[in-house]
């Protein structure tokens, strides 16, 4: 038997994220890169070691290779310990009926042995597609103290936008009384963050109950937490204020990208007490040329910068050419931009090459039409030829470019 | 497939002295070069690159910062069940220190003796390059060797106390070992790494000692040119020898060129280092960088030029740095202006200063200095 962990997190990674269109479409979406040299799965790994959670589980289904290849023993992140450590769960097959993953509950349902072995009194559930930095131990003290079945992280969202969020309404104590999924006319600004404690006794037996309801969606937003709230348990919702953001959407990864950039958002990635920990490449120090004009950005290890880069993430081993302009944009890993060429409001995904003097992406202010107006995205492994056009909003794969 | 019957041998400590500046607190082996590396990188990676899967690092004294940068050898992949990193440092009462690489050599006589791979490569850290050596190894066996030196044909270096030249036969025997010679100009300089069988170099260092010979150059090798077929192996790739602060802010400063980062930094054979996990750089509004090497970790707000700065350093708004090596964690305060600089570590220049040095005398300022 394995020695007793007080959590265990979970963290759910086998999702499409069919919102991140070309970019997720061979890869899952926490191993999308993020901030130069990171993956999305980076944070919530890092801030698992750093909330001395040693115990995580990441379920993966969809096109898990990549993501499964970059976890790998969990030695970046100190994850690789004896009795504990990062592991990598799958559907599998078993003697009496196997299925995918059917929902984010039916993902935990299927992992009851696996959680069992640590013999946990909390499990923490977190998803994959979010950016920041928690300490994920105040939350389960707060669990604790209030002995809470169930604790939901929340943030406070501007009201104009509550309705995009699900969200909490909450008694004066921060019991939670009703849950709100995108209202029209929100009671409250507290939006759930898709965060959840819960103690591990309480969620087995209401994931079972779950999963023999037929009617069930297997979801814990739809579901599970519905039914444990109707069943009078306490649940509580636990404020947190930092810096976070969702990345489920091309806009919004592009956003959280920008906010490095800006000394006003409260993101330090360069924190010694709060690292955020990443597979590292074996790659040189970044080498700026005496052509290159380099402003406001972020350039990672291995670049080779001859043009001008300026409010950009530029992330490693990339080679920008003398005369190529880089403004308000993202380039992924190993992808060159060639001479002449125009990157602005863009993505450029992994491994992608942007040919001389081709244009992608277009400002804001220069478009006659501002509902045309979008972040532009060139897929992984995308050869476009010189000269050619990617209009704002618009996305290419690999398959594409190789038409045009 | 890994694995070549070579047990690799590095030898942390015997050049210190050479560039004191950096050695006060460190050994040559750990001196910071290149941004994100310290030397013993190149040979490191090289071997394990090679397929080398053992390698025993000898060292003598002012290892603090050795051992913490090595840890357990994981990022060379040589922290592993069946052989691996092996740190050797004075062992016993008697000696307790090495002199020269033969004491060290006959001190560590039962780690080789308890090693299984038939060869040993002997190899310094004051050579920055990156060398295959399975071809070494091939033409060692070509030639039916009994040592082979490796050699690069060239400029001797300057300001190097230590030298050895050597002259072959058409067929690559040495036929004449010179230490330290009047030599100018051309020729064919050691690159201080040589390639035996193992139970040959356990011979020769025990006949050495009995006979109170302890040179490696002098008493193995010089003495025994008809005795032993010693073979020379010509490198023709990229090397800088790191014999004096001159050749180490010129060997860093080489970095800029891309045909010397295309040899030394080949993706194929990856020079691994520490991981420090920072986060990449960043470039401030109104920063100008040209011409330089920057690493991880950086906030660059100032005004750059044909620098080397490393991992963690800060450029404060208005300050000015040409032609400088900026090392780890270096803080340089606003409106400074500094000119062929070499800061060690942690140090910090305050606001307003201003230094300036000469190409062929860059101002060293030693690690936690402030200015």
């Amino acid at each position: 038997m394995l020695p007793k962990q007080e959590v265990v997190a979970m963290l759910l990674a086998g999702g499409q994220g069919s919102r991140l269109g070309v970019l997720t479409r061979n890869q899952a979406k926490p191993a999308v890169p993020f901030g130069g040299k990171y993956r999305i799965i980076d944070f919530p790994l890092s801030n698992c070691v750093n909330s001395g959670i040693e115990t995580v589980g990441v379920l993966t289904q969809y096109q898990p290779l990549e993501l499964n290849e970059y976890i790998g023993s969990g030695q970046p992140w100190d994850l690789d310990s004896m009795n504990a450590g990062v592991h990598v769960l799958p559907p599998y097959q078993r003697a009496r009926g196997s299925d995918w993953y059917k929902g984010t509950a039916n993902a935990i349902y299927q992992n009851i042995r696996f959680i069992d072995r640590y013999n946990p009194d909390y499990v923490v559930i977190l998803s994959g597609d979010h950016i920041y930095k928690m300490d994920y131990s105040k939350m389960v003290a707060f669990h604790k103290e209030h002995e809470a079945a169930c604790t939901i992280a929340e943030q406070e969202v501007p009201m104009a936008e509550a309705s995009r969020f699900g969200i909490l309404n909450t008694n004066e104590d921060g019991s939670i009384y009703e849950f709100d999924e995108k209202p029209k006319h929100p009671k409250s600004n507290k939006a759930s963050m898709g965060i959840y404690v819960f103690t591990w006794s309480k969620l087995r037996q209401y994931l079972e109950a779950d999963e023999a309801d037929k009617k069930s969606g297997k979801d814990f937003g739809h579901d599970v937490l519905p039914a444990m709230l109707a069943a009078g348990e306490k649940m509580m919702a636990y404020n947190f204020s930092g810096y976070w953001k969702d990345v489920g959407t091309i806009e919004s990864l592009w956003e959280a990208n920008m906010d490095l950039l800006n000394p006003n958002v409260p993101l330090e990635l360069n924190d010694n007490d709060w690292k955020i920990y990443a597979r590292n490449q074996a790659l040189p120090p970044q080498y700026i040329a005496a052509t290159a004009n380099v402003q406001n950005s972020i350039i990672s290890e291995g670049c080779n910068v001859y043009g001008t880069v300026d409010f950009s993430v530029v992330s490693s081993d990339v080679y920008i050419a003398p005369d190529a302009v880089v403004r308000d944009s993202i380039i992924m890993p190993g992808a060159r931009i060639e001479e002449g060429a125009v990157v602005q409001y863009a993505i450029v995904a992994t491994g992608s090459v942007v040919g001389a003097g081709s244009v992608v992406g277009e400002r804001p202010e220069n478009m006659e039409n501002k509902e045309d107006w979008g972040v532009a995205v060139v897929g992984p492994g995308c050869r476009l030829a010189p000269e050619s056009k990617v209009a704002p909003k618009e996305m290419i794969d690999a398959e594409e470019a190789a038409k045009k | 497939m890994r694995g070549n019957n070579i047990l690799g041998i590095l030898f942390a400590n015997v050049h210190d002295e050479k560039v004191h500046e950096l050695t006060e607190v460190r050994t040559l082996a750990s001196a910071p070069f290149g941004g994100r590396y310290r030397l013993i990188d190149f040979p490191l990676s090289n071997m394990v690159n090679s397929g080398i899967n053992k390698v025993g690092v000898i060292t003598n004294n002012n290892y603090q910062s050795l051992l913490d940068h090595l840890g357990s050898g994981k990022a060379w992949d040589l922290s592993r069940k069946r052989e691996g990193l092996y740190i050797l440092p004075p062992f016993g009462t008697e000696n307790s220190r090495y002199v020269n690489r033969v004491e060290a050599l006959s001190a560590i006589s039962n780690f080789i003796v308890n090693s299984r791979e038939e060869y040993v490569l002997l190899c310094d850290c004051d050579i920055v390059c990156n060398i295959d050596y399975g071809e070494v190894l091939a033409s060692h066996i070509k030639n039916n060797a009994d040592i082979t030196v490796v050699y690069k044909s060239g400029k001797l270096p300057t300001h190097d106390s230590d030298t050895v030249t050597l002259s072959t036969s058409p067929e690559g025997r040495v036929v004449e070992l010179l230490v330290n010679p009047t030599q100018e100009g051309e020729c064919n300089y050691g690159m201080s790494m040589s390639l035996l069988r193992r139970d040959l170099l356990l011979r020769l260092v025990h006949e050495c000692v009995s006979r109170n010979a302890y040179d490696v150059y002098r008493d193995i090798m010089q003495r025994n040119l008809n005795n032993l077929r010693i073979f020379g192996y010509e490198f023709t790739g990229y090397a800088a020898n790191i014999c004096s602060i001159n050749s180490f802010y010129e060997a860093n400063m080489a970095l800029m060129l891309p045909k010397v980062r295309e040899q030394l930094f080949n993706p194929m054979r990856p020079i691994y280092t520490k991981v420090r996990d920072d986060m990449p750089t960043r470039y401030g509004l109104g920063s100008v960088v040209k011409n330089s090497l920057v690493a991880d970790g950086s906030l660059i707000e100032g005004e750059v030029e044909n620098c080397v700065i490393f991992r963690g350093v800060k450029v404060a708004k208005g300050a000015k740095l040409q032609n400088c090596i900026i090392m780890q964690d270096t803080v340089i305060g606003e409106n400074s202006s500094l000119s062929y600089v070499v800061t060690d570590k942690d140090v910090q220049i305050q606001n307003d200063r201003t230094l300036m040095g000469f190409q062929s005398y860059p101002v060293f300022i030693a690690k936690g200095s402030v200015v």
